[in-house]
């Protein structure tokens, strides 16, 4: 098997219970967009609620909604917002990033024949097929899935909260499942990386794609068992009747404490947003070199910085924690250690537009998702700052300011690297090219609606709506906000719309699509060396590595502006 | 295996690539049961007051089962010895034991459960100084409940995945399958083995002890 040689497989082998880390990317791949769609809906649910609060949702209302006439409930608000932010967050970013790109990426960009676990791989796909299975089970529980939130803070997460049904059970359940499922890939991963990297690839010599999808990888090595026991915690607190995070009057005795939920949901919380975001610097790090035709400007310092921020993000969870009584004098110091990662953010953000500067860039469609990146991930990027500090987060605190904020970091940076990502590696995936046109406008269409959107976000919670009002208009202060939130909605429909797009063009160029040269964008990394379909074992002969990752317009190359990792930079000239 | 034409061999000393995977593995589930000790510890610090050692559970009884556990933590490195000097037989013998004593320590741990689930008279006065009512001891009796079975139970289930896994490896060993030159799957196990041991201690203490 890993001698490289195509062999005979049957269909179960190779396309359903495979061990082949590109076709586990593929399914992570689907997976992960089945459930962006699934959370996708369901925003558009919430912006219904939002702009015409009570009245029924036209067109699907019926069908989704039936016992209340298509009306969105009270209880059916809290259901949609909380799994609209654990679907995108779990089941659709991270089997994303994750699973699908890390998965597909990896060995091919480090010359490996597979993973270094390829049983284990295929285990973690099925536990997180599983926990999707589970979750979307939920759905349909009599009185609904989980409604706490993302965040499930108790008393609300738990039965003494006085949320109904068995939806927060399955919720912990599956976020168990999922984590078991993403522990086996960090192992998969870490491995492979330290393990298997082809003959001369030395750590600085990778990819930045493969340092983002490492460190993450590391990340989730280390907090996600943290909450996993936290979830297991709040598992038996609804299935077994545990008190450990109720301050009644039974906890003044023994001390339960939903203080701790918090602390142990955080400290893996906060990572988490890294584990989403770092796997996207790295690519965009890289597509930024590869179409401004530019070595990537301080490579060695934009690893660095990435390595900074990884160690720094374990120990500032407490940032979201700065209203719910912790001591103050904590709140300071959680707050000087976050303001410090804006300083490795800022320079390797200061390195992106090193890339760019004086590159001859090529506006295809990767590098224009890879462009708004750093446009939308520079304002997530400034927005943080207000609520890092104490003073304005106190006002700011789970306003729609924060929405706005992590919107822009999370879903508009890390769904437009993973557009970009998708647009860059299809060819290498399915060997066909995404059509360019359907793609600009899928670019433009997701592009300006997004930032309308989430930075009206900001405006209507700097104006004071708290982000999980059902019905803010209830309050005189906020009445005037209608208009402006009726016309979020319909930006974020219209936003919703634009993935039409993509879906169209996915199917139409997987069936029609032209065919794909093997390397299409005139890339230096070694997956650009194999023709599609790539073969089980991945190359015929192993991969020595020679240059860095990013050998673009070397005076020393004749005849073209690019060599490949594996040649030698003399044999060239 | 043919494998090695892509490892590298000059990082990591001679540590094999499943070898390096079961230590991450063992850095991961070594902090969830990190989460979950201070987790109990946090508990306990906020508490007013915490039962006594020794009042509800019974420690001479797990006293003897860590020193079980510990036993079979030899008796795994005496597995480890034996397949090193191609000794098939004290192979299969200690890993047999080592199987055999995760099975009892499990054993033990279910009498101590059902114990404390059943009830009695005796438990219900012991219930009563620990500032509990009822007969039973169950996850609803008390945050400290909560936190004893939490935490014994990851560990339980941690020793039975451990027997299943013992049970694949002298499988395998039956039919020959290790010997002097091939011995790393058997190393592994032992690491995963010692390390349920390990934090059997702990867990030991922090539950039982203090």
């Amino acid at each position: 098997m890993s001698d490289g040689t195509a062999h005979k497989q049957s269909f179960i082998t190779k396309y359903i219970f495979s061990t082949d880390h590109k076709m586990i990317g593929i399914q992570f791949l689907w997976f992960g967009t089945f459930w962006l769609l699934w959370g996708g809906l369901q925003a558009m649910l919430i912006r219904w609620q939002l702009a015409y609060s009570g009245q029924p949702v036209p067109i699907i209302g019926k069908l989704l909604f039936g016992a209340s006439d298509g009306i969105i409930t009270p209880d059916i608000y809290n259901q949609i917002f909380t799994m609209h932010g654990t679907i995108m967050i779990f089941w659709a970013v991270t089997p994303l990033l994750s699973g699908a790109f890390a998965n597909f990426v990896i060995p091919l960009q480090i010359g490996a024949r597979d993973m270094a676990f390829p049983v284990l791989n295929m285990f973690s796909f099925w536990t997180f097929f599983l926990s999707g299975v589970i979750l979307l089970a939920s759905h349909f529980l009599p009185a609904g899935p989980a409604a706490a939130g993302w965040t499930s803070y108790p008393p609300l997460s738990t039965p003494v909260g006085g949320i109904a049904g068995h939806g927060q059970a399955l919720w912990a359940l599956s976020l168990t499942l999922m984590g078991i499922a993403v522990i086996m890939g960090a192992i998969n991963y870490v491995t492979t990386v330290i393990r298997m990297r082809a003959p001369g690839m030395g750590y600085f010599q990778m990819p930045l794609t493969v340092w983002g999808i490492w460190l993450a990888a590391i990340l989730n090595a280390v907090f996600v068992p943290i909450i996993a026991a936290g979830l297991i915690f709040l598992l038996l607190e609804n299935v077994f009747g545990t008190q450990f995070f109720i301050a009644g009057s039974k906890a003044t005795v023994e001390g339960g404490d939903p203080l701790l939920y918090q602390h142990v949901f955080w400290i893996f919380g906060h990572p988490e947003v890294y584990i989403l975001i770092l796997p996207i610097w790295g690519i965009v790090s890289d597509l930024l070199s590869v179409f401004s035709r530019k070595p990537a400007f301080g490579y060695r310092v934009t690893a660095t910085c990435m390595c900074i921020i990884t160690c720094l993000s374990a120990i500032v969870w407490g940032h979201h924690m700065y209203t719910t009584g912790m001591s103050p004098l904590l709140g300071k110091a959680f707050m000087f250690l976050t303001l410090l990662i804006s300083i490795p953010s800022s320079v390797f953000f200061l390195n992106w537009l090193g890339t760019l500067w004086k590159g001859s860039l090529q506006l295809r469609a990767p590098m224009l998702f890879a462009l708004s990146v750093v446009f939308v991930f520079g304002i997530g990027g400034l927005t943080g700052l207000y609520l890092a500090t104490v003073t304005s987060d106190i006002y700011l605190h789970d306003s729609m300011f924060v929405v706005g904020h992590f919107h822009y970091t999370l879903a508009a940076s890390v769904l437009m690297g993973s557009y970009a990502a998708l647009y860059f590696w299809f060819p290498k995936m399915f060997g066909k090219m995404l059509n360019p046109l359907l793609g600009k406008i899928h670019f433009w269409g997701t592009f300006i609606p997004l930032n309308i959107v989430f930075y009206n976000m900001m405006v209507t919670g700097y104006a004071g709506q708290h982000r999980r009002l059902y019905d803010p208009y209830i309050y005189e202060f906020l009445q005037n906000l209608k208009p402006l939130n009726t016309q979020i909605s319909w930006w974020a429909w219209l936003l919703g719309a634009a993935q039409v797009v993509l879906v169209v063009n996915l199917i139409w160029s997987l069936m029609k699509g032209k065919k794909a040269e093997r390397n299409p964008w005139n890339a230096a990394t070694i997956e650009w060396t194999v023709d599609y379909p790539i073969p089980h074992g991945n190359f015929a002969q192993m991969p020595t590595v020679y240059t860095g990752p990013h050998e673009y317009s070397n005076p020393a190359i004749q005849g073209r502006d690019w060599i490949s990792q594996t040649e030698k930079l003399t044999a060239a000239s | 295996m043919s494998q090695s034409l892509s490892v590298r061999k000059d990082v990591w000393g001679d540590a094999t690539t499943g070898k390096l995977g079961m230590w991450l593995f063992i850095l991961i589930d070594g902090l969830s049961f990190g989460t979950l000790l201070i987790g109990g510890a946090a508990l306990r610090a906020g508490a007013a007051s915490w039962p006594e050692p020794g009042t509800v559970l019974n420690i001479p009884l797990t006293a003897f089962n860590t020193f079980l556990l510990i036993c079979t933590s030899f008796t795994m490195v005496m597995a480890l010895n034996s397949v090193q000097r191609d000794d098939q037989k004290g192979l299969v013998k200690f890993l047999l034991l080592t199987m055999l004593g995760g099975m009892i320590f499990l054993g033990i741990q279910v009498y101590e459960y059902t114990h404390f689930i059943m009830g009695s008279e005796h438990l219900g006065e012991q219930l009563a100084k620990a500032g509990m009512s009822g007969t039973k001891f169950l996850t609803t009796s008390s945050v400290y409940a909560g936190a004893f079975y939490v935490t014994t139970c990851y560990h339980g289930l941690h020793v039975f995945s451990g027997v299943i896994y013992i049970f694949c490896i002298l499988m395998a060993a039956m039919r020959g399958r290790y010997s002097s030159q091939d011995y790393d799957k058997v190393e592994i196990l032992g690491l995963y083995w010692h390390f349920v041991d390990l934090i059997w201690i702990l867990v030991f203490t922090v539950i039982y002890l203090i």
